[in-house]
């Protein structure tokens, strides 16, 4: 009876299995990193705003404290976004004519708020709360990065469990002093460690990991 | 009774049988003794080579109609979600988990076919080892599904898995469920393995006989260039050893496992050591009633009565009826240990299990897996199939009824009499459970039209050299 596959078929054989392993590997660590990269995460692109607000200008040259926007980050679960009248207190005086601030005016006109692009925006199974991370010694910078650089606004972090539970988990790694909370430039020290367990105690921060500290 | 008779060469005593002893009466040959090494091969390959019978097609007519059943239960669940199941709080689990045990446990006769009886040297696993090897994979295949269907959302089923997650989170490692995954996906992944490393040799067989060409190509790529060299042997017969040892233990594990899933909570009738051994002796119960079920009618089909005997239908019947009293044991025990804890809750819950609204489903239990058995104590019970047949149904539906029993007698009377509710499975889950034997079935048939169901190499060993007149290579 003639040979039903050519000599090269063994070859082919033992290749495959090596193939069919590489190829698992492979989708494996594809996998692995796109659900980490920003296409999965949605950092470091800054979504279309109806205007193109920059908190370099804003924050960053003028020096405007990050409270004067986002009031309720120190007293409640969300940060807020400011109403037009916030914006206008200012742009009732300069600015008048900017083609950029065209929505504004017409928000102002109407009384219908801007329609601002979410950012930061957590599933629903979410809760997040502003007021108690600023009270426990976490600053604007440590998850917004150095927003006062931003023309415009992007996700620095990226969002997932995985991140929240690293801070949850080590805080002393992450805290900083309550003196430095808007301080968009501050760097942990050297001797961060020493000082975050001492902000620790401190602060009365409690390393809280369970499901329902966030999932309620 | 044996005589001392001295040896000279030696010049002591040595004890040897007396050759006038009374043996044993004389067995059932495993094989019927007209056949020769070309006979069985013919016989066997003439399965697949034949032409498919008529009522093949019409079996295979009804299982399809059957697969759609399954396919729209499957498609319905999937856009509506468990709601459609009878399943509430607080009889959560229903014919999900009832189905999925039933399932994984019919499974375990093939391995302990396959794995145990080979390492003990029980010569009569030859003829039915492939189909019960079969029954298990499919088995599997169906109970498989249940655990994945019975999520809220079944395409986040991979959460079940501990793999690098962005979440940085990992299953819970102290929960018996997430021992499950790991036992069932186990289980399938060996049988599967030693289901295939049998079939190679065979495959070699199918293809140097088949006639058609296309065949003839993927029946060689399915035998991995076997040549039947003394090497080939060789490496076979380690492996074959290796994967029998290490299905072993699964035969215990995967079941005891199962019973964790229960046993691991405080409920009433369900937080109880007897647990993994009464399941495992469930399983093999349930197991060889499966394999009866099948190969008595199949062997009147395919007419294979001088390949599987009346001695194999003889042995199997004999382990069901074993396990059945180990299982009969496990009823009894639970009766006891409710009575020797002293515990209210406990004296409570099988009282109702006797007497409560679910009564009917235990002494049918009864009937069905203690009773029905000990027909089997007879020999002339044993070697009259429809009776075989007949109490083989009985046990099928048995075991589906112990975890009926089990999970809902359990759940509708929890600790909490607030929340005591009745449970019935609704349209869709009669319908999925009708769908999966019919899934069941239809592979098995595709198994019987496509590959050797009986293992030739295997059943040619059982013929005596002298037997064979005609001596061809593999």
């Amino acid at each position: 009876m003639p040979q039903v596959f050519h000599r090269s078929s063994n070859s082919i054989a033992r290749l495959s299995i090596i193939g069919a392993a590489v190829t698992a590997a492979l989708i494996g660590a594809i996998v692995y990193i796109v659900a980490r990269s920003p296409l999965a995460t949605g950092q470091h692109v800054p979504p279309a705003q109806p205007v193109p607000f920059s908190h370099a200008h804003h924050s960053g040259g003028d020096g405007i404290d990050c409270r004067y926007c986002h009031q309720s980050a120190e007293y409640s679960a969300v940060a807020g976004v400011p109403p037009t009248e916030t914006c206008v207190n200012c742009h009732k005086q300069i600015w008048l004519n900017s083609p950029n601030l065209r929505p504004v005016r017409e928000s102002e006109r109407t009384g219908q708020p801007i329609q601002w692009v979410k950012v930061h925006d957590l599933p629903d199974f979410v809760y997040f709360n502003h007021s108690i991370h600023i009270k426990k010694g976490v600053g604007c910078s440590t998850c917004h990065g150095e927003v006062n650089r931003m023309q415009l606004t992007w996700q620095v972090a990226p969002l997932n469990m995985g991140w929240c539970v690293e801070c949850h988990s080590q805080p002393e790694r992450f805290v900083r002093p309550r003196s430095e909370i808007y301080n968009m430039q501050w760097q942990p020290p050297a001797n961060q460690l020493e000082l975050g367990r001492r902000l620790v105690d401190e602060y009365d921060i409690q390393k809280k990991v369970y499901c329902d500290t966030c999932h309620r | 009774m044996a005589d001392i008779t001295r040896t000279r060469e030696e010049g002591g005593f040595i004890l040897e049988p007396s050759p006038t002893r009374p043996g044993p009466p004389a067995k059932i040959p495993l094989l019927h003794p007209a056949h020769n090494y070309e006979t069985v091969t013919r016989k066997i390959t003439s399965l697949v080579f034949n032409r498919t019978p008529s009522g093949w097609y019409i079996g295979m007519a009804i299982l399809g109609l059957g697969m759609m059943l399954f396919t729209a239960s499957v498609g319905y669940l999937f856009a509506r979600g468990v709601g459609i199941w009878g399943i509430n709080i607080p009889v959560a689990w229903g014919f999900d988990i009832i189905n999925f045990v039933w399932w994984i446990g019919i499974g375990h006769a093939g391995t302990l076919i396959s794995a145990i009886l080979l390492l003990l040297h029980q010569e009569w696993r030859t003829s039915i080892n492939r189909i019960a090897e079969s029954m298990t994979l499919f088995a599997v295949a169906c109970a498989g599904m249940y655990p994945i269907l019975h999520l809220g959302r079944p395409w986040l089923a991979y959460w079940l898995l501990p793999y690098p997650s962005p979440t940085n989170l990992w299953p819970q490692f102290r929960s018996p469920l997430v021992w499950d995954v790991f036992a069932v996906s186990t289980y399938a992944t060996v049988s599967l393995l030693f289901w295939y490393t049998g079939l190679v040799p065979d495959l070699a067989t199918m293809r140097d006989r088949t006639k058609n060409r296309f065949l003839r190509v993927v029946y060689g790529m399915g035998s991995l260039g076997w040549r039947g060299s003394a090497r080939h042997w060789n490496n076979y017969q380690m492996a074959y050893l290796l994967l029998a040892g290490l299905s072993t233990p699964l035969v215990v594990s995967v079941h005891s496992v199962v019973s964790f899933d229960f046993a691991v909570s405080i409920l009433p009738g369900w937080h109880s050591t007897i647990f993994p051994p009464y399941f495992v002796a469930g399983a093999i119960f349930a197991g060889f009633a499966m394999v009866l079920t099948i190969v008595i009618p199949l062997r009147a089909f395919y007419r294979l009565h001088d390949l599987i005997t009346m001695r194999h239908i003889d042995n199997m019947a004999k382990v069901t009826l074993v396990t059945g009293l180990v299982v009969a044991y496990g009823y009894l025990s639970e009766i006891f240990f409710a009575y020797y804890s002293g515990e209210y809750f406990e004296k409570f819950f099988i009282t109702n299990r006797i007497t409560g609204a679910y009564a009917w489903s235990f002494w049918a239990l009864i009937l069905c897996n203690v009773i029905a058995p000990q027909f089997l104590w007879s020999k002339r019970v044993r070697h009259n199939l429809p009776a075989v047949f007949l109490l083989m149904m009985f046990v099928n539906i048995g075991m589906w009824l112990e975890r009926f029993v089990i999970i809902v007698g359990s759940l509708h009377r929890g600790h909490l009499p607030s929340s005591w509710a009745q449970y019935a499975g609704t349209f869709w889950d009669w319908s999925l459970f009708l769908g999966t034997m019919a899934l069941f079935l239809f592979l098995f048939f595709l198994f019987i039209r496509a590959l050797p169901a009986i293992a030739i190499f295997e059943t040619r060993e059982l013929i005596h050299p002298d037997q064979s007149q005609t001596e061809t290579p593999a």
